[in-house]
């Protein structure tokens, strides 16, 4: 059976649950071969084996973490031409996009992005147009290199020996010119990353305030989610721009999605449509966001959400 | 210095965007048109880089005849000139096929800078900036929220979702810019009236020097099979506040096994 290449997005340690979602997914396809760069693969080894795993290959130097992108494009390039691959699956963040862009440059071979399914035939299923038209693509020349949207496949375990395979490739001095030269972390508190939490909770114009996002955080920390906000919420300052859900910052596609003080306009519906569940909560009834509610509940965000948070905690207490 | 701003037409995100029926591509012709918005950041960006070091702003666009009101408002913001590709062999290219496509243009006209949007708002594939930057063999400094340029060096902020990274390389490079960088000008009715007397240059895919077996529908790497509208979502239930609303919304969670 032909593998399947799977570029591993991981934090040096842990990997991320988009990955586990790939292989997953990869499992329907042929030989789940994840690609690991920089360190962290034998702590993440036993993880990737109850996925389902065949192999691991690992790319330990430094040099991937030090370089924007390029490298690790030329590693997936170099094993893809070892080992004739069926398909090369990427992760659709900003980075896993780049590296699949970079590979289709180098290969000739097709990309799709924001892949939110693949049937059989590696037809895939994309949302466009804010959630507004569903499209049935395929790649037909080369090799399918499809960038899977988070949260869009459940992962799902299923024993795999995860084989470790040692990859020793020199890197070009061509792929060594955008130099990192340093990482800057400004994450707030120890919550799940937006793209890849079950759940996320994000604030809107109707939170009126910087100091007033602690209530959406204080919902968020109830629920173990990821915070969001709308574009009105970070192009006035009051949340960082990292947090935007919407058409120009992420997509989520979490189980569940509590929209507090949105309205919902297109722009921040193309970010949040295919999540799974949806709740709202907003003082106006004829906020467009209503339509997309599985449940609303039309009133003062003040009054409702501390109760809420309130309910939470004495349920889950 | 010689900056080229690549900027796109896009559907506007206000009006009703749909493909066509006969081959599935973007219905330019029923929303109205307007710059994507995030090139709207890269046009700003070239105009004060080129404020604070000298040089030339270039517009480069790739699109039909209609894409001319999209230069023309980049130019009525200041830049100074515009390459407009154009050519009915170019309909219906994908985004491997528009890369080579610009590459081929900018290998032309030669640059010190690219500078591109991060993303379009209607296709959203996001990888133009990477496969520019692989196809011109120039570094990729790509979701910028800072650009800094000192003699040959420029540094960047790359937004990331723990915060950013710092990167540095050497000129000519390919920035792709995020929102937020900073606050797009308005063009005064002085530069409206100048952007009507800037050269605008169109060129052909012969022009360019592209081979027209690589782009186009018929030679995309990619093809839509199908599409339709997305069936609305059932509609939920929906209650108004009356003390418990707040409740009310954790019943539904635990309903939903939420909590």
């Amino acid at each position: 059976m032909a593998e399947i290449l799977i570029l591993a997005e991981h934090d040096g340690e842990a990997v991320k649950k988009v990955t586990l979602e790939l292989v997953t997914l990869a499992r329907r396809f042929g030989e789940p071969a994840v690609v690991w760069t920089g360190p962290g693969a034998e702590s993440a080894q036993s993880r990737l084996a109850e996925f389902g795993a065949a192999k691991v290959y690992v790319a330990a130097d430094q040099v991937y973490d030090d370089y924007v992108v390029a490298p690790k494009a030329e590693l997936l390039a170099e094993l893809a031409g070892q080992s004739s691959p069926a398909a090369v699956f990427v992760a659709n963040t900003a980075e896993g996009r780049e590296v699949g862009g970079r590979l289709a440059v180098k290969t000739g071979w097709g990309i799709l992005t924001d892949v939110v399914g693949l049937d059989d035939d590696m037809t895939a299923e994309q949302v466009i147009f804010g959630g507004a038209i569903n499209v049935r693509s395929r790649v037909r020349s080369g090799t399918p290199i499809i960038a899977v949207r988070p949260n869009a496949i459940s992962p799902e375990s299923s024993a795999g020996p995860a084989a470790i395979e040692p990859v020793n490739i020199s890197v070009s001095d061509a792929a060594k010119q955008a130099h990192i030269t340093e990482r800057v972390v400004q994450q707030r508190g120890a919550r799940p990353e937006l793209t890849e939490a079950s759940i996320v909770v994000s604030g809107g114009r109707g939170v009126g305030s910087a100091e007033n996002m602690a209530l959406i955080e204080k919902l968020a920390d109830s629920l173990g989610a990821a915070v969001g906000a709308s574009r009105a919420v970070t192009d006035a300052g009051w949340y960082p721009h990292q947090f935007q859900v919407g058409q120009t910052g992420k997509t989520v596609s979490p189980q569940l999605y509590v929209a507090v003080g949105i309205s919902g306009a297109i722009q921040h519906r193309a970010g949040m449509q295919t999540s799974k569940t949806i709740m709202v909560v907003n003082k106006d009834p004829e906020a467009p966001i209503f339509e997309l509610a599985d449940f609303g509940v039309v009133g003062d965000l003040f009054k409702v959400v501390p109760q809420l948070v309130e309910e939470i905690e004495k349920r889950t207490a | 210095m010689n900056i080229v701003v690549c900027v796109k037409q896009v559907p506007d995100t206000w009006s009703e965007r749909t493909l066509r029926e006969s081959d599935s591509t973007l219905d330019r012709d029923a929303a109205d048109a307007v710059i994507n918005e995030l090139d709207e950041f890269a046009i700003e960006e070239g105009l004060r880089l080129a404020e604070a070091h000298g040089g030339e702003v270039t517009i480069l666009s790739m699109g039909p005849d209609r894409a001319t009101e999209s230069i023309r408002k980049a130019l009525s913001m200041g830049a100074d000139k515009a390459v407009h590709l154009v050519d009915d062999a170019l309909a219906g290219s994908d985004v491997l096929a528009t890369s080579s496509a610009l590459a081929a243009v900018l290998g032309q006209i030669g640059f010190d800078l690219v500078i591109l949007g991060s993303e379009s708002t209607d296709a959203r594939t996001g990888v133009l900036p990477a496969m520019l930057s692989e196809l011109l063999g120039v570094p990729q400094l790509s979701y910028a929220s800072k650009v800094v340029i000192d003699g040959d060096a420029i540094t960047i902020n790359r937004l990331a979702d723990y915060g950013y990274d710092t990167v540095v390389a050497s000129l000519p490079a390919v920035v792709s810019v995020v929102e937020k960088i900073n606050e797009p000008r308005y063009p005064s009715f002085k530069g409206i009236m100048a952007a009507k007397k800037k050269p605008v240059q169109t060129m052909s895919v012969a022009d360019a020097g592209i081979d027209p077996a690589t782009v186009g529908l018929a030679n995309a790497a990619c093809e839509v099979l199908s599409f339709a509208k997305r069936p609305p979502r059932q509609a939920g239930t929906i209650v108004t506040d009356d003390g418990d609303g707040g409740s009310k919304a954790a019943e539904f969670l635990a309903e939903r096994k939420f909590i």
